[in-house]
């Protein structure tokens, strides 16, 4: 059987690697993708305890978080899409609709 | 048992109160002055069913309590909104509808061109309400909500025409010198709940005797403290001021609210308290002394005033002192008898020096008037009724109740007092008798005054304080022939003039008739029959009657002897004593005396405080405020930098502070 | 066996995300993504959960990242310009958080102490596999947070219309105007 700390560091390498995505890059799509990854990252750890622990609910977890993210991409999409078609670009650096 | 509703009573002006207030836009002058009269005569109607009710009881029944609701109820302590009617209450319910009837119809009249017609009897409509709350309530805290009420009617009445400095500054001046004495008030009150627990009448008479030493300290404290208040509302030593200078008001405001009834309200409120105040003989000589002193005063300022109504406000001030030197030595109902004889006669008084006004299109100087006798001679004879009344010559209403003061004075031994008061009946006769000379006698002045003006003999201190002028507005300027006043004028000058006349005949007693009169048996319940008042014999009576007679006449006969016949007499002796006249023309610098210790050292404080706490401090401290949000807003602007990548980074840091705090524990 | 695959599919997941973040195209970012995703399916199988591993294909694999490359495409974009001195401050903080985020982690797995809790175990059923099992257990016991996860899709996917419409919104604006 896998040692969960495996489960775990790898987990925590592809959350490190989404937050570096996310602060890096400055296009909103690949921002997005890197989210997914951390959330992937997130259920990746939810199932190895799943395993640890010989039991299902980790793996319920991991298919309501997978809702969320279904959910949450369609939104986020629609909103990227929006600001496109006011800004003409997915830059986040060159959108500041936010300050006061 | 059918009671007759005394909640009705002052509900009715109230009711017209507010109907004024939704619907008196759309009533006009008529509308208007109907509602507001028939309030208040609806409201004497009530009066006079609910007092035929209680006179058809046996004397000791004669005791009607109406508990409306509830008012509030904390612990044991309770207040009611409850109304009392008693033989004492009774009267001064009926002169206060009575009266009041007649100046809102005499209102209708006088105040026929004001372009406030409607405010002004909403304001005397509340009057009415406030002032049949203090005299029907059963409780000191119903008492005084009428109290304050009745102020606050008095100081928008004063200021009615609130364009005219003067007048709100008078009203004003009035309003906080009642403070002080509404203060002592409430901290009586205080007092007797403290101690007995309660504010009703009826419970707090019965726990006196018990609770409290007759003559000790707590009783004349509490005693000094009520007293206090009538002071201030019935202007008397030491808060006086306010009265004349509420001439400023509108002349029935003057007739109703400070001749005939809201200024008796103090000596009301002594007669109501009369079981405690006869456990305090301390207070009693106080109040002996304070009115006796004020009767005194005012009648000798009263003899130098110019001003028609000047001189009414200072013969209602030193009427008013009549009155409580009567309470002081123990004559509460002679007391009581001269409160109802006086708004007869000084209501009477203050209408026809307003006909009189009105008549000369608004000229209050008596020195530019005279001769109206022909001009006006319904005005003039009711006003000739009404002086006599005051003067005290019988058989008129004010000889029966002043000389039943003189007499109960003297009789329980205030010798002083009793001199006092003779010397006030004589200045009162010699003032009274000279403002009828100079107004109804001799010479019209009015016509040739811009000629001669400052060759008349007062000519040369007219600039100073003279400054009631009825003047609102309306300038008829003062040419137009002086004529009668309309009907709705002369008709209550009329009424009141009979009961000037016969009003006082209900207090005709010993000598005269067998037993006690009529006026003192009807107060009986209520007042008792007086610990110490002994009888004089009848011989001592007479004479005494004989006494006050002879000075009333004789302060008479000066006075158309100096402004009549020989006006050089009255020349003569201002300028033989200037000082003297001059003392009391300024009426002895009392106002100057309190601005100089009271108000100026307040207005100057106040404004230091203003300068330093309110703008240093108080300002300083918000606006601080206000800089420290600023200075921190503006540094955490910079955290909102509106960039998705700076917002992430942030959470990013909350991830590592998470993720360090893992690491430690 | 099983421990060579597990690092196989770590190995490959590693890289395909670090792809993901670096490459300049955001279309073969996103098909990077769906290398990662599958790799990541497989260390669901390892790991024994079946269900998750085929709905991690079927969901993230399938539907999400069609989604996206579907998006992309729509918005024709060209490769991404990241030049410039601001951009390089920022990519210098992104890396340094990174690191240190990575070192906290590592300290944290390997401080270790995972071990089971009080959790009441339930064991999965082996007979039927683990789809059967999951079903069961998301009918009975997640039966309430299931159906709230219908209504919270069908919101998503009216508000993803609602806002994609667009323009006949803004005529829909100016009527209220008036």
């Amino acid at each position: 059987m896998i040692p969960v700390e495996w489960s775990l560091a790898l987990s925590a390498v592809l959350f490190t690697i989404g937050v570096v995505g996310v602060l890096v890059r400055r296009n909103a799509l690949v921002i997005f993708m890197s989210i997914e990854l951390m959330l992937n990252a997130a259920n990746l750890a939810f199932v190895a305890f799943a395993r640890q622990q010989n039991s299902l609910d980790g793996q319920i977890f991991v298919f309501f978080v997978m809702t969320v993210a279904a959910a949450e991409v369609a939104v986020g999409l629609a909103i990227i899409v929006n600001v496109f078609r006011l800004r003409e670009t997915v830059f986040v650096d060159e959108i500041n609709l936010l300050k006061g | 048992m059918n009671l007759p509703m005394l909640w009705i009573i002052p509900a009715l002006p109230l009711a017209a109160v507010a109907l004024n207030l939704l619907f008196g836009d759309r009533l006009g002058k008529k509308g208007t002055s109907f509602l507001a009269c028939g309030a208040v005569g609806l409201a004497f109607a009530a009066a006079i069913r609910a007092v035929l009710t209680l006179a058809a009881r046996s004397p000791e029944e004669r005791q009607m309590v109406e508990t409306a609701w509830t008012w509030f109820r904390v612990g044991d302590f309770s207040a009611d909104v409850s109304f009392l009617l008693d033989p004492l209450s009774a009267i001064m319910v009926l002169v206060v509808t009575g009266v009041g009837f007649l100046i809102h119809i005499y209102s209708i009249g006088y105040m026929a061109e004001d372009p406030s017609f409607r405010r002004f009897f909403l304001y005397l409509n509340l009057f009415m309400f406030a002032m049949l709350t203090l005299v029907l309530a059963d409780n000191y805290l119903l008492m005084f909500v009428g109290w304050e009420g009745v102020g606050l009617c008095s100081y928008l009445l004063i200021g009615f025409w609130h364009e005219k400095q003067s007048a709100t500054d008078a009203g004003k001046k009035a309003f906080i010198v009642n403070r002080i004495g509404d203060f002592g008030f409430l901290l009586g009150v205080m007092f007797l709940i403290a101690w007995t627990g309660s504010v009703n009448y009826e419970r707090v008479f019965a726990a006196a005797p018990h609770l409290f030493v007759a003559g000790g300290s707590i009783i004349t404290l509490a005693t000094i403290l009520l007293f206090v208040g009538a002071t201030g509302k019935s202007a008397q030593i030491p808060l006086f001021v306010w009265l004349p200078d509420a001439m400023e008001g509108p002349t029935p405001v003057s007739a109703l609210i400070h001749a005939a009834t809201m200024v008796t309200a103090g000596v009301y409120m002594v007669v109501r308290s009369h079981v405690l105040f006869e456990m305090a003989p301390a207070t009693l000589e106080v109040v002996a002394v304070i009115g006796a002193a004020t009767a005194l005063m005012a009648a000798t300022i009263g003899l130098v005033q110019n001003d028609i109504k000047r001189v009414l406000a200072y013969s209602t001030v030193s009427q008013l002192g009549y009155m409580f030197f009567a309470c002081g030595v123990g004559a509460f109902g002679a007391g009581i008898f001269h409160v109802m004889t006086h708004a007869f006669f000084k209501a009477l008084l203050f209408l026809g020096a307003g006909s009189v006004i009105y008549g000369m299109h608004h000229e209050q100087d008596m020195r530019k008037m005279g001769g109206l006798a022909g001009k006006m001679p319904i005005t003039h004879l009711t006003m000739l009724l009404a002086t006599i009344a005051i003067a005290g010559i019988p058989p008129f209403a004010g000889f029966w109740s002043k000389d039943e003061i003189l007499a109960k004075a003297f009789a329980t031994g205030h010798y002083g007092i009793f001199a006092a008061g003779l010397l006030g009946a004589l200045m009162t006769a010699f003032y009274m008798f000279r403002l009828y000379v100079l107004t109804f006698r001799g010479k019209p002045r009015f016509e040739e005054h811009a000629a001669h003006g400052h060759a008349d003999a007062h000519g040369h201190d007219a600039h100073a304080a003279h400054g009631a002028h009825d003047d609102h507005g309306h300038d008829h300027g003062h040419g137009g022939p002086v004529k009668e006043s309309p009907w709705s004028m002369t008709v209550p000058l009329s009424i009141l003039a009979v009961l000037s006349v016969a009003g006082g005949w209900v207090g005709i007693g010993k000598p005269f008739i067998h037993g006690e009169s009529w006026m003192a048996t009807w107060l009986e319940p209520v007042l008792g029959h007086g610990p110490h008042m002994k009888h004089l014999s009848a011989p001592a009576e007479f004479a005494l009657m004989g006494l006050s007679v002879a000075v009333a006449a004789f302060g008479i006969f000066m006075a158309f002897r100096a402004y009549l016949q020989q006006p050089s007499i009255a020349t003569a002796v201002r300028e033989r004593f200037a000082g003297v006249h001059n003392a009391l023309y300024n009426k002895y610098w009392v106002d100057e005396f309190y601005g100089a210790i009271a108000v100026t050292p307040i207005h100057q404080g106040a404004m230091r405080l203003w300068r330093f706490w309110d703008e240093k401090v108080v300002d300083g401290t918000v606006n601080g405020v206000g800089y420290v949000l600023e200075g921190v807003s503006a540094l955490l602007r910079l955290f909102q930098t509106g960039y998705v990548g700076t917002y992430a980074l942030f959470i990013a840091f909350g991830v590592l502070a998470l993720f360090l705090h893992f690491l430690r524990s | 066996m099983v421990p060579y695959l597990f690092l196989g599919f770590a190995g490959l997941l590693i890289a395909t995300a670090l792809m993901v973040v670096l490459h300049k195209n955001p279309v073969t970012s996103a098909l990077f993504l769906v290398l990662s995703f599958t790799s990541l399916a497989g260390i669901y199988l390892l790991l024994q959960a079946e269900f998750i591993g085929m709905v991690q294909i079927i969901v993230y694999a399938g539907a999400i990242m069609v989604l996206f490359l579907f998006v992309i495409m729509y918005l024709n974009l060209q490769h991404d310009v990241e030049k410039g001195a601001q951009i390089a401050v920022r990519r210098g903080i992104g890396w340094m958080v990174g690191a240190l985020m990575l070192l906290f982690a590592g300290l944290i797995v390997r401080n270790g102490g995972f071990s089971p809790g009080p959790v009441q175990a339930v064991p999965p059923s082996l007979e039927g596999g683990n789809a059967q099992a999951i079903g069961r257990v998301l009918y009975s016991r997640f039966l309430f947070p299931f159906e709230i996860t219908s209504i919270l899709l069908l919101v998503a996917m009216v508000g993803a219309i609602v806002m994609i419409k667009g323009r006949p919104a803004a005529d829909g604006a100016e009527g209220e105007k008036e």
